[in-house]
């Protein structure tokens, strides 16, 4: 078996899937570990620290660039997967079987679609201003000094976004995409790749579903945080 | 127990040939005893059809013991009807009440073309067993069975995916169309036996390879395929497949 078969089969590309997918779910633990940094009520210095860190520094900046080819790989051959099994019936039933399985678990590229969206407007709000910010029309981020140097004051920038209610409500609404999502992609991911020794099985179907509860809810304490003023 | 009999409306697909397209047709059965198996149900139908010049509607069934696998009909939207771990034939008419409507679709998946009305060419699972689901025997005298020693747990499982008996249930209850299940199955039962060992990774590599060529859809882990399949083979099998196809990817020359 060559390794572009290995990776273009029916189970290759989901192993594209599954691998990418436990990348992404790496990367949440670290985002909303990051983030969490603003419930030190510092008034956000632990949080712009944080930020400066993963902006200048060259190891995490060289991971966003695996990052972005992740994400790229894991929509691009979600949507390929999707309408490649969907051609697979050309003649429909009258009645579905939908008892067999859960809703999420048949609806990953719809709530993914729903993530997608959302990341657009998230990389709007805080990605481009930080990293483009500046350049032709992108608005700059305002600046804080701290001990000699200057930080981007990306917490001011989550204090404003979220004032406005609508992007409130996505922000929360695409935390509950991403629950649903994570809820069965985290123990599918693990499957696809091969484990299916039943100690670590129930395992990490448990720890999917708290992932899948426990991340999603942090991260939508975020914006509600901000927008009832619970944090300083 | 009382005996009941019944008076019911199927909704049954007719289709003349694989180029034709169908559409559904409605009858009414009188008079069915719940004591009788759903084939004989449909058994009727087609008396009744015969009698009355109608064309009879083609069924698959053999064995009609639930383990030949011929049994198919996708029943009110579940592969072998209502009930759990069941085949068709073996599916009894105290499922239903009187005056029930019931919808009898053939297995719905482009590598399962209709043959005709509920019948289906499931000839894609022999030539993805003949791919590589056995096991090469030179001759010569037999082997004492004691001589290979097997764990009793292995052992029980290697048969629980060996009941597999290639209904294409799996198949047809997949929103994906997806054989994964069984091809699972057949690569499972070789797997954790030492006699499988030898053609492990040419096994799965090839027996992949034929799958997707019949055209079949990739699995997304729904479970699905698990809850309509008659043997209950576990979807823990799938992910065995894939640990097995990893390993002959990194591992085959």
């Amino acid at each position: 078996m060559t390794f572009k078969q290995m990776f273009t089969s029916s189970v290759g590309k989901k192993l594209v899937m599954g691998f990418t997918g436990i990348f992404l779910i790496l990367f949440l633990i670290v985002h909303a570990g990051l983030n969490a940094t603003i419930f030190a009520n510092d008034g956000g210095l632990m949080f712009n620290k944080a930020g400066h860190f993963m902006g200048s520094n060259a190891v995490p900046r060289i991971l966003e660039i695996g990052l972005f080819l992740g994400i790229f790989l894991h929509i691009y051959q979600g949507y390929l997967l999707t309408l490649e099994n969907k051609s697979k019936r050309a003649v429909g039933y009258a009645v579905n079987y939908d008892k067999g399985s859960k809703w999420y678990s048949r609806s990953m590229a719809i709530l993914g679609t729903l993530i997608l969206l959302f990341l657009i407007a998230h990389i709007y709000h805080f990605w481009t201003p930080s990293r483009l910010g500046g350049m032709g029309g992108i608005k700059a981020l305002g600046e804080v000094e701290h001990n000699g140097v200057i930080l981007h004051n990306l917490y001011a920038e989550m204090d404003l976004v979220f004032t406005n209610p609508y992007i409130v409500v996505l922000y929360v609404l695409a935390c509950g995409s991403l629950g649903y999502h994570l809820a069965h992609g985290f123990q599918s991911a693990f499957k696809t790749i091969g484990v299916h020794n039943k100690k670590y099985h129930a395992m990490l179907t448990s720890l999917g579903y708290g992932f899948a509860i426990f991340i999603p809810l942090l991260f939508a304490s975020m914006p509600i945080s901000f927008y009832f003023d619970w944090i300083k | 127990m009382s005996h009941t009999t019944m008076n019911l409306n199927l909704k049954v697909w007719r289709q003349k040939n694989t180029k034709t397209a169908g559409a559904f047709q409605m009858y009414r059965v009188e008079n069915i005893s719940d004591e009788m198996s759903f084939l004989e149900m449909m058994d009727i139908l087609n008396e009744q059809l015969i009698t009355t010049g109608g064309e009879p509607v083609a069924f698959d069934h053999d064995c009609r013991e639930g383990i030949c696998g011929m049994c198919s009909m996708y029943i009110n939207g579940k592969p072998h009807g209502p009930w759990q771990a069941n085949t068709t034939c073996q599916l009894h008419m105290r499922a239903f009440k009187d005056n029930d409507t019931i919808v009898i679709e053939p297995w719905r998946a482009n590598a399962f073309p209709v043959i005709k009305d509920l019948t289906v060419d499931r000839s894609a699972f022999d030539r993805i067993i003949q791919a590589g689901g056995y096991i090469s025997v030179n001759t010569g005298n037999a082997v004492d069975g004691n001589s290979l020693p097997i764990e009793k747990s292995k052992a029980d499982e290697s048969f629980a995916a060996a009941m597999c008996i290639g209904c294409g249930a799996c198949v047809a209850a997949c929103k994906n169309s997806s054989a994964m299940l069984f091809l699972s199955a057949k690569v499972s039962h070789l797997a954790l036996l030492p006699q499988g060992g030898p053609e492990r990774k040419t096994r799965v590599t090839n027996m992949v390879a034929q799958l997707d060529k019949e055209g079949f859809g990739a699995c997304t882990n729904t479970g699905a395929c698990e809850a309509a399949c008659p043997k209950e083979i576990s979807i823990a099998n799938i992910a065995r497949l894939n640990k097995e196809y990893i390993v002959a990817g990194l591992t085959a020359e």
